[in-house]
């Protein structure tokens, strides 16, 4: 019987071991030094909140792997021998006949004097939530942390602290929150957001070195603005890398991440690298070729499992789409909305948001043709197949307008904004375009 | 606000304890007058009892209503033992004791208590109230900006499982162990509740009196809370203004309202099989009996169940009646949103689920179909089985220890919907329709979930939310009551509690949206 090694069990060794077993009776290895059972990384923030258990952060029941025959092995891989067809851990080695590489990312480290110091860690693994628990279990233990990277991770970090009352400055080094990704409007929002929750935000403004008490535990943080920052915790959520030294002298084609091409196969036969740790030899479309995104390592591992099970298939994801929570507010995204930065020359913005709540909407089009691109939403949820199907379709971007109440998905009774942003839309561009009553015919009959 | 916060428990501490005391203090003195009425009224025949209670019971004075009482339970037991034995069993009492001494105390109260209903009902829901709100209310302020809410919940003693939450399960348990078994512990605070009893029916309180008024008091006190807590979630709030409108008006002031105006007692939206005892000779009876209103009842009560509710159902699932209307559901989602968490979510929970909700609505039809036999047919056992001790266990197992002992008593322990996921007959007729025959679903939003597991913890009844959500599969099962917190908690919009066409309501898959199309046209092709 043929052994389907994975080394690592997020979600897209996961799911690679799921479709396999679906689709085949392979014998499935799951290897993993972090957790015995597979969690969701998402998730270890509402641990340490308070919302849930580390155990509610577990998608399947104890149970599940045994009755799937998905055999779990805990360890550290430190090299893979790939002419012996052989992965070698700490103090075993296991045969394999096909091998996933599915190993996430690391923390991004740029250097900075100080950056191992105790209290200074990343908010990635179960290990940096037991160790963020310990160092920061209270206000009383951690006067003052100080979380360095306007990402994602950064602003879920401010909240876990701040939901424990603890002091945070927040250090980014963009002019405005997430300006790379976000366009003006919404990261100006969220800058505003940041503030509401008593988040000292310094925007602009780089870390330059930690600083060390007698016993080698953080005491400060310097910044490249000179300032000297009390603290006793520094996050460090700057982004991620793939997770790969560990092949370094494996013949396995590195670049940031492990080198695949579309079928996610790596240069060696019978290698696959799926998830974080994938780059792609070249983009697809407009994605980026390492994509650390959950939904992405979701379906690299749909996909390999079918070519592993003789279905060879390539990965081709469909319209890009994401979403996150900044604090209180939701943000989705489908399609492409640039930001400000990187914004292509065709591509033109049109933004509304509410007087008072912070509820915004940026939908991006084709300056000419009119062509709907993407949209980006605040405090609104929009229905993902209505949005990518109106992408497939190439819309133009008054019938999304005069449409998008079919895209609401936000739960019933809550107040709708259509109208009001049709009528911004068409003072501003002369048109006059009023909102179609939502349609379930529409909406479930593709019509 | 912290020390208002503080006060405000302090305050409603000293409100419950006055409350509890009451079971054991105050004075009672049954005179001549009120046994011989008693006497008459029930028609008892026992010279053994009438004499053991003029000698040992009439004009004494009893502090606590303990004494009396075992005064009551040691007369019966005499002369009915003597009856028995002479066999004379035409005077045997058949009353039970804690009724009866229920029932003599209500009348022989004196001293403090009886004479200052007012100032009482000011010590014991007055200062709940008022404790309860000043520790509710600062939470406006406290809470910060409007969202989800839930940061500690499992860092805090009350709503995990620690010490806290033991103390209010026993409180609880404790409370409807009085409530169904020991009545006469309750006559104090039947008092307290005597003024507005009267303003409403003409008469008295009794104990299930003091139960309705402190259920709405309960709700609305708790539905303050949620208004608070989910004040960003217009759903939850229009759900939770319905459910207390339900209480306050159909199942506690109607009802009173009814009674005052010589109609029968009816909660016009409490369904058969919840509503077990619709079917009861004693109702059927009493329903005939009183004419026409009577007559509505009983059409209301089957067209309820057998077209109102199903039809319903189909259009906007079983949460039309399980979270927005029922009194079960309302207690639930407003005293018991603070336990919702601790329902079980395991497999194995769902099977046994499965088997105990859907035999207890095979007890409650069997037991209606004997009943409605017997009464047509005067023939009082069925197959050897006398059709009044089925009703009996019914009402005792069924109608007493699940619902009320276990259904709400084990809220801090097992999450608030137990009675509504293992127990609740309706529930699990309702559930039927819901999952073969209906409109409403919880859509998964494409690609959207990141199987974070908030929808799933949060989900009261039970419902592995996630399961569904993160392979991109809507969400049809019979047992969500439409509460939509999973829809609430998701961090990423992934989930919405809709009423939409039959076809595709239910569509599992496989491999989710975002993904290849071929990828998907070919692993979800059925």
């Amino acid at each position: 019987m043929e052994h389907i090694v994975i080394i690592g069990n997020g979600i897209a060794g996961v799911s690679a071991a799921r479709h396999i077993r679906k689709l085949s009776d392979k014998k499935i290895t799951l290897i993993s030094a972090e957790t015995e059972y597979f969690f969701s990384r998402t998730a270890l923030m509402y641990v340490y909140m308070g919302h849930m258990k580390f155990e509610h952060t577990q998608p399947y029941e104890n149970w599940f792997w045994k009755k799937n025959k998905i055999n779990l092995t805990q360890g550290y891989v430190i090299h893979i021998d790939t002419s012996k067809r052989e992965v070698i851990l700490e103090n075993s080695t296991i045969f394999y006949d096909k091998l996933i590489i599915a190993t996430g990312s690391k923390p991004n480290k740029f250097g900075w004097p100080g950056q191992d110091l105790k209290g200074v860690q990343g908010l990635y693994s179960k290990q940096d939530l037991d160790k963020l628990e310990q160092n920061a279990p209270n206000k009383e233990v951690c006067k003052r942390a100080v979380i360095v990277g306007g990402g994602l991770i950064g602003i879920e970090m401010a909240e876990m602290l701040r939901s424990r009352k603890i002091p945070v400055t927040f250090l980014v080094r963009e002019t405005s929150f997430w300006n790379g990704v976000l366009p003006k409007g919404e990261s100006e929002l969220i800058n505003e957001h940041i503030l509401e929750h008593h988040i000292d935000l310094r925007l602009d403004t780089n870390l330059k070195e930690i600083i060390a008490d007698e016993n080698g535990f953080t005491k400060a943080v310097v910044t490249d603005k000179g300032d000297t920052i009390a603290c006793t915790v520094v996050g460090l959520t700057a982004g991620v890398s793939p997770n790969v030294d560990f092949l370094k002298d494996t013949g396995i084609e590195i670049g940031r991440g492990v080198k695949v091409n579309r079928f996610l196969e790596t240069n060696s036969k019978d290698i696959y690298a799926i998830g974080d740790c994938a780059e792609q030899r070249e983009a697809i479309g407009q994605r980026r070729p390492i994509e650390a995104v959950w939904y992405t390592g979701r379906m690299m591992g749909e996909t390999v499992a079918q070519t592993i099970c003789g279905n060879p298939i390539e990965y081709k994801p469909g319209h890009w789409f994401n979403s996150a929570k900044f604090l209180d507010i939701e943000y989705q995204t489908y399609g492409w909305v640039f930001s400000d930065r990187i914004k292509q020359e065709y591509e033109e913005h049109f933004h509304w948001r509410h007087a008072k709540e912070k509820i915004c909407i940026t939908i991006a089009f084709h300056k000419e043709t009119k062509q709907f691109l993407g949209v980006n939403t605040f405090g609104i949820r929009m229905r993902h197949e209505i949005f990518d199907r109106w992408l497939t379709q190439e819309k133009k971007i008054d019938y999304v307008l005069e449409y998008l109440k079919d895209a609401n998905f936000d739960p019933e009774f809550y107040k709708q904004y259509e109208v009001q942003i049709i009528s911004k839309y068409n003072a501003e561009y002369g048109t006059t375009i009023s909102a179609k009553k939502k349609s379930w015919k529409r909406i479930f009959n593709n019509a | 606000m912290k020390t208002i916060k503080n006060i405000g428990l302090v305050i409603f501490l000293i409100g419950l304890a006055t409350f509890t005391s009451l079971t054991f203090i105050g004075s009672f003195k049954v005179t001549s007058g009120v046994f011989d009425d008693y006497v008459t009224s029930k028609n008892i025949q026992s010279e053994i009892f009438i004499n053991d209670i003029n000698t040992n019971l009439v004009d004494k004075e009893f502090n606590g209503i303990a004494g009396l009482a075992s005064v009551v339970s040691a007369a019966l037991e005499n002369a009915n033992t003597q009856h028995r034995k002479n066999k004379e069993y035409k005077k045997v009492i058949y009353t039970k004791p804690s009724d009866m001494a229920a029932e003599i105390g209500k009348k022989s109260g004196i001293g403090f208590i009886v004479n200052n209903k007012g100032l009482m009902w000011f010590l014991t829901f007055g200062l709940g109230i008022i404790g309860a709100l000043l520790f509710i209310v600062p939470d406006v302020v406290l809470l910060g900006k409007k969202g989800i809410k839930n940061d500690g919940i499992y860092h805090q003693n009350s709503t995990n499982r620690g010490w806290i939450a033991w103390l209010v399960f026993i409180f609880l348990v404790s409370f409807y162990i009085l409530l169904y078994f020991f009545s006469e512990y309750t006559v104090n605070w039947t008092y307290l509740v005597d003024p507005i009893s009267e303003s409403l029916s003409g008469n008295p309180a009794g104990h299930w009196f003091v139960y309705g008024f402190m259920y709405c008091v309960v709700m609305t006190i708790m539905a303050v809370r949620m208004y608070i807590k989910y004040r960003h979630n217009t759903y939850q709030m229009v759900r939770t203004t319905s459910v207390l409108f339900f209480q306050i008006v159909f199942a506690f002031l109607l009802p009173e309202i009814m009674v005052r105006l010589q109609m029968p007692y009816y909660d016009f939206k409490n369904a058969f099989p919840l509503d077990y005892d619709f079917f009861f000779q004693w109702n059927l009876k009493s329903l005939i009996n009183t004419g026409g209103i009577g007559l509505f009842i009983l059409v209301w009560g089957i067209v309820l169940t057998l077209v109102i509710v199903p039809v319903m159902v189909y259009f906007f699932g079983k949460r039309w009646y399980c979270s927005w209307v029922c009194g079960c559901g309302g207690l639930a989602e407003t005293l018991g949103d603070p336990y919702r968490q601790h329902s079980s979510k395991s497999l194995f929970s769902w099977k046994i689920e499965r088997w105990l909700v859907h035999l207890v609505l095979v007890f409650a039809v069997t037991m209606t179909l004997m009943t409605l036999y017997s009464f047509f047919t005067d023939e009082n056992t069925i197959l050897g089985i006398k059709t009044q001790t089925v009703q009996n266990s019914y009402s005792v197992l069924i109608g007493a220890i699940f619902a009320g002992v276990i259904g709400t008593g084990f809220y801090p322990i097992f999450g608030n919907r137990v009675w509504c996921r293992f127990g609740c007959p309706l529930a699990a007729y309702l559930g039927f329709v819901q999952r073969f025959k209906s409109r409403f679903r919880i859509t998964t939003n494409g690609g959207q979930c990141i199987s974070c597991g908030n929808c799933s913890t949060y989900c009261e009844q039970g419902i592995d939310v996630r399961a569904y959500a993160q392979k991109g599969e809507n969400i049809v099962r019979s047992s969500c009551v439409g509460c939509g917190v999973c829809s609430a908690v998701c961090p990423r919009g992934v989930l919405k509690l809709e009423n939409g066409p039959e076809k595709g309501r239910i569509n599992p898959t496989q491999v989710l949206l975002g993904n290849d199309v071929d990828l998907m046209d070919l692993v979800n092709k059925k």
